[in-house]
């Protein structure tokens, strides 16, 4: 496994802050995706942050909700909504919630945290953005445990059948839901076959590898008749040694001020 | 009612570009002509009704007015987080248009009768939920939903319904309508329970009791003065809706004057579908004979109302 690098890091400290400021949060579940969004947020998605309704930007669905932490950090860091915010993370009157609400938070664009939700609304979007004849694209990231919901399967039909080529999904499969492994839990595998077989152009891809990420959206679409699935490969608690494989770790209460502490000292 | 209804989503189409409709897996033909007017503005997504509410949620988001239509149990039961979260929560223009409100598919048992809908849809934050009485009124609904910024619930009857409602009374989305002038009693209504509820008047008219009738085609948001307003002017009032009498129509009406006029509680009584589901097959007139919603047992309650209220 790669080492983090001092971005890489540094997004994660952003995430503790609110961890810390909260008092709890999904550790494991965002900790799995923060190379995926930063390449996202970094290299390929159109945005601006100081417009976050401008139409021609690329829509980011954060279908997997409860990874919102991951999200905040680096909306926060692209000036989306001032840095001490994701102080209050969880407070009564914060606009950054366990799960993430448009409206609420400037750069989000559904309100997820129920699961299976996000890729019927991205197949939505996309068959939109197709009518208004818009180039503006739309990527979906979903959890493992998540694509347990039939729903998935029914918007991947749907996207397949509409031949939406300017929607990608992107599976942060850190192989291990709230319970325990995925494979123990209820098999995803051949989850690239699956895919494959719903009608989508399909890849993996180590989830942590930044480089290796960027190449693989630099070539979305992957097939230009056909929606794009990207299966992340990635740890869950991915940072955080007591954490990573730990299902203990996908979302905690009660963190201590030792537990903070624990947590800055691995990304010194 | 429902080609009414989904000719109007036909014409709403040509008049106005954000309007897109969805269906689940509906009989052959539905809505042909707009399909070949406006082939990328109409879907058929197969029976998957979490899947086409949540993507009609992704086009109002993008700026559409996407209008879903299937049949009533399979877009409330089916998909209700996605209503609730995808529609409420985001509080989205979709439009739900729901076949076979009640009894209409009474051969077809009990996991095909939407009874407990108008309830469900009912304790949604920011859901319009509206029952129409009859094709022409449809049509003035219908022609209003362009413009209204909310999910609405819309119940379809059979069809065929006979038609009683009038231009003249005009129709606002959340202002119940008046049907009927009386002073000795008040049917309060939705849907095509209008038409029983002035059978069951019509027939009181006869001993010389002049009962009201008010129409409340949008159960919510609830027209609350309108029908307190009415509530006050008579001794006796009966809620008659054909669904189940746990959270709807009458409920609502219940709870209005609990908050509003405590006073009028005692003269509300509520016809409806009881507390359990169906156990006959038959027709829906049999079954709303079963289920004691007819213009005889309506006027039946109304009488009793009257006598525990005192009147004569």
């Amino acid at each position: 496994m790669t080492a983090l690098d001092e971005r890489s890091k540094y997004l994660r400290r952003l995430i503790v802050d609110a961890l810390k400021g909260g008092g709890r949060g999904h550790l494991g579940s965002s900790m799995s995706m923060v190379e995926v969004l930063r390449v996202l947020y970094d290299s390929v998605l159109r945005y601006r942050a100081d417009d976050p309704g401008w139409a021609g930007r690329d829509r980011f669905v954060l279908s997997k909700g409860h990874g919102c932490l991951a999200l905040y950090a680096i909306l926060a860091d692209k000036g989306f909504f001032p840095m001490e915010e994701l102080l209050g993370f969880c407070r009564p009157t914060s606009r950054l919630g366990g799960h993430p609400e448009r409206g609420k938070v400037p750069g989000v664009e559904a309100s997820t945290g129920a699961l299976g939700h996000g890729l019927p609304i991205g197949v939505g979007m996309a068959a939109g953005l197709r009518m208004r004849r818009s180039d503006a694209r739309v990527v979906v990231l979903t959890g493992d445990g998540e694509i347990n919901e039939g729903s998935n399967w029914e918007a991947a039909m749907s996207a397949s059948k509409h031949r939406l080529a300017n929607l990608t999904v992107m599976v942060d499969y850190n192989k291990l839901q709230s319970y325990g492994p995925t494979r123990e839990v209820l098999d995803l595998e051949p989850l690239v076959d699956k895919w494959r077989a719903f009608g989508f152009a399909t890849t993996e891809v180590d989830g942590h590898d930044v480089a290796a990420v960027e190449r693989v959206l630099r070539a979305v679409p992957l097939d230009g008749d056909r929606p794009t699935a990207i299966v992340c490969h990635t740890v869950k608690g991915r940072g955080f040694p007591f954490a990573e494989g730990n299902p203990d770790w996908h979302h905690k209460s009660g963190l201590t001020e030792a537990d903070i502490a624990q947590m800055y000292a691995c990304l010194a | 009612m429902r080609k009414t209804a989904l000719d109007c989503v036909h014409e709403l189409a040509t008049i106005d570009e954000r309007v897109v409709f969805v269906g689940s897996d509906l009989g052959p033909g539905v809505l042909a002509k707009m399909r070949a007017e406006f082939p990328e503005r109409w879907y058929m997504e197969g029976v998957s009704e979490q899947h086409i509410v949540g993507m009609a949620a992704g086009l109002a988001m993008e700026g559409f007015v996407p209008y879903v239509n299937t049949i009533a149990t399979f877009l409330t039961r089916r998909c209700y987080e996605q209503v609730a979260v995808d529609l409420c929560i985001h509080d989205l223009p979709v439009r739900l248009i729901a076949n076979g409100g009640g009894g209409v598919y009474a051969p077809l048992g009990p996991t095909h009768l939407a009874i407990e809908d108008i309830a469900i849809m009912r304790a949604l934050p920011n859901m319009t939920v509206v029952a129409p009485c009859d094709a022409d009124e449809m049509r003035r609904f219908m022609h209003r939903t362009l413009e209204w910024p909310h999910p609405i619930y819309i119940r379809l009857a059979k069809g065929g319904d006979r038609v009683v409602s009038d231009a003249s009374r005009g129709f606002e989305i959340g202002r119940s309508i008046r049907m009927r002038d009386g002073g000795d009693g008040l049917f309060v209504t939705t849907g095509v329970m209008t038409q029983v509820a002035l059978e069951a008047a019509a027939a009181l008219d006869a001993e010389g009791v002049r009962v009201a009738v008010r129409h409340v085609h949008t159960v919510k948001p609830l027209d609350v003065e309108g029908i307190l307003g009415d509530v006050a002017r008579v001794p006796a009032v009966v809620t008659v809706e054909e669904g189940i009498v746990n959270g709807g129509l009458g409920s609502a009406v219940l709870e209005a004057c609990s908050t509003e006029a405590p006073a009028e509680l005692a003269k509300v009584g509520r016809i409806g579908i009881p507390d359990a589901f169906p156990s006959q097959y038959g027709s829906q007139q049999s079954l709303l004979a079963h289920w004691g919603i007819t213009a005889e047992s309506l006027a039946d309650a109304m009488r009793a109302r009257r006598r525990a209220a005192g009147a004569r």
